[in-house]
C-alpha cells in the first residue's frame, strides 16, 4: 500500500503513512516542552539561505548595472514598499524589513511543500532519521512563533503611539462608545486576540491542508499501477496550483501584518 | 500537532532574521533605489533643461541671423546709394569738366582765330602796300600814309 520505501519500515498501511509523515523528529516529554528538530532544521536553514542572500546581494549590488538576482530581489522589494506606503500610515524603519523576512521565509518555508514528500524523508531513512516533517510551516509553532511576534509587536506599538491609557481607551470605548463598556472590552479582546490566532492557524491550515492532500495524492501511485496515472495528473496539477496557495499565504501574512501594524499606529481619536 | 517550545526558538530565529534583513539588505537596498530614483529625476530634470537651452539658443541663433541680414541687407543698400551717389558725382564732376574744355577750347579756338586774323591783317597790309607801290610806281611811305593804311586796313 506504500508509495516509498519510508513507510516500509513503519507498516503499510495509509493511516499509518500519512500518521508518520506527520509526525515531527522531536525531543522532549511531551506537552509544551518539545523541540521539533526538523522545523527547527529547516526553517534554521532557509533561515541560513535567506540570509546568505541577503548578505551577498546586500555587498554586490551596483546602481546601475544590476544582475538577474538583484532585480528579482528589487522587484520584491519594491512590491513590498509599494504595500507599506498604500497601506501604512506615517513610517517605521522596522516595518519594511520585517514585512519582507515574513514574504522571503514564509515563501521559502511554505515552498519546501513542492519537494516530493517521500523525497527528504527518505532520505533520512538513510541515515537513520525514522521522522521527518518537511514543511516548517505546516507545525503550528512556526506559525504562530510569527503571529505572536506579530502580536507582540501590535501590543509594543498601541502602547507607544496610543499611550497606555489610549490603549486602555480601546478597549472601554471601542467600538460602541462609553455606555456599553463591558461588550466594548469583550468585542475588542476578541478583535485582538482573533489577529494573532487567525494568522497563525491560516498560515497553518493551509499549509497543512496541501501537505495532506499531497500525501493522499502520493498514496494513490502505491495503491496499485493503475493509481500511477491520476497521481501524476494530480500531482501535477495540486502542485502547480499549489504554488499559487505557498504566494498567496505569504503574500497574505505579510499583508496583514502590515494591515494589523497600520491599526496599531492610527490614533484613536472619537468613535 | 501542538505549539511546543518550538516556539521560542522559532521566535528568536525570526527576530535575528528581521534585523539581518534589514541592516543588510532592506537597508542597503532601498537606500540605493532612492539614490537610483533621485540620480533618473536629475538625469531627467537635466535632459528637460538641455532641451530647454537649446530651444533657447535655437531661437537667439534665429535672432542673430535675422538680425545679421537686416545688416546685410542695410548695407548693401547703403553701398548701392553710395555707389549712385558716386556715379552722379563722377558724372556732374565729368560734365562740369567736359564743359571747362570746352570752353578752354573755345577761348583757345577764338585766340587763335584772333592771331591768324592779325597776322593776316598784317600780311594784307604789307601786300596792299607792296601792290600799291607797284601800281603807282612810287613808294608810299608807309608812315606818311599810315592813317590811310589803318583804314583800309580796318575795312578788311
Amino acid at each position: 500500500m506504500s508509495s516509498s520505501t519510508a513507510n516500509e519500515a513503519s507498516g503499510p498501511s495509509a493511516v499509518e503513512y500519512i500518521q508518520h509523515h506527520l509526525h515531527n523528529n522531536s525531543i522532549g516529554d511531551g506537552g509544551f516542552w518539545v523541540v521539533n528538530l526538523d522545523t527547527l532544521f529547516y526553517s534554521w536553514l532557509l533561515a541560513g539561505v535567506l540570509m546568505y542572500i541577503a548578505w551577498k546581494m546586500g555587498k554586490t549590488m551596483t546602481a546601475d548595472t544590476p544582475s538577474g538576482g538583484q532585480n528579482v530581489l528589487e522587484a520584491i522589494v519594491e512590491f513590498v514598499q509599494q504595500q507599506i506606503k498604500d497601506i501604512f500610515p506615517g513610517s517605521n524603519p522596522l516595518i519594511g524589513p520585517l514585512a519582507l523576512t515574513i514574504f522571503m521565509w514564509v515563501f521559502l518555508m511554505n515552498a519546501m511543500d513542492l519537494i516530493p514528500v517521500d523525497l527528504l524523508p527518505s532520505l533520512g531513512q538513510l541515515v537513520g532519521i525514522h521522522y521527518m516533517k518537511v514543511v516548517p510551516t505546516t507545525d503550528l509553532s512556526t506559525t504562530f512563533a510569527l503571529a505572536l511576534s506579530v502580536f507582540a509587536l501590535i501590543i509594543f506599538y498601541n502602547i507607544k503611539i496610543k499611550g497606555p491609557i489610549g490603549y486602555l481607551k480601546m478597549f472601554l470605548f471601542h467600538p460602541f462608545g462609553k455606555y456599553l463598556i463591558p461588550v466594548n472590552i469583550i468585542m475588542t479582546a476578541i478583535e485582538e486576540i482573533a489577529k494573532p490566532v487567525s494568522l497563525g492557524l491560516r498560515l497553518f491550515g493551509n499549509m497543512f491542508a496541501g501537505e495532506l492532500i499531497f500525501l493522499l495524492i502520493a498514496l494513490l501511485g502505491g495503491a496499485s499501477l493503475l493509481g500511477l496515472l491520476p497521481q501524476v495528473a494530480l500531482g501535477t496539477v495540486w502542485a502547480i496550483f499549489h504554488i499559487l496557495v505557498i504566494t498567496l499565504q505569504a503574500f497574505i501574512f505579510m499583508l496583514l501584518t502590515i494591515v494589523y501594524l497600520g491599526m496599531a499606529h492610527q490614533d484613536m481619536e472619537e468613535h | 500537532m501542538s505549539i511546543t517550545a518550538t516556539l521560542i526558538g522559532q521566535i528568536i530565529t525570526f527576530a535575528i532574521l528581521v534585523w539581518f534583513i534589514g541592516k543588510y539588505l532592506w537597508g542597503p537596498m532601498t537606500q540605493m533605489m532612492d539614490d537610483r530614483k533621485k540620480r533618473i529625476a536629475d538625469g531627467l530634470a537635466a535632459a528637460e533643461r538641455g532641451i530647454h537651452e537649446q530651444e533657447l539658443a535655437e531661437q537667439k541663433a534665429a535672432q542673430h541671423i535675422k538680425e545679421a541680414k537686416e545688416q546685410a541687407a542695410e548695407i548693401l543698400a547703403q553701398a548701392q546709394k553710395r555707389a549712385a551717389e558716386i556715379i552722379e558725382e563722377a558724372k556732374i564732376d565729368a560734365k562740369a569738366e567736359g564743359e571747362r574744355l570746352i570752353t578752354a577750347a573755345n577761348a583757345e579756338i577764338e585766340q587763335e582765330v584772333n592771331r591768324a586774323k592779325e597776322s593776316l591783317r598784317a600780311k594784307v597790309v604789307d601786300i596792299t602796300v607792296a601792290a600799291a607801290g607797284k601800281i603807282i610806281k612810287k613808294e608810299i611811305d608807309a608812315k606818311a600814309h599810315g592813317d590811310l593804311l589803318k583804314d583800309v586796313v580796318g575795312q578788311l
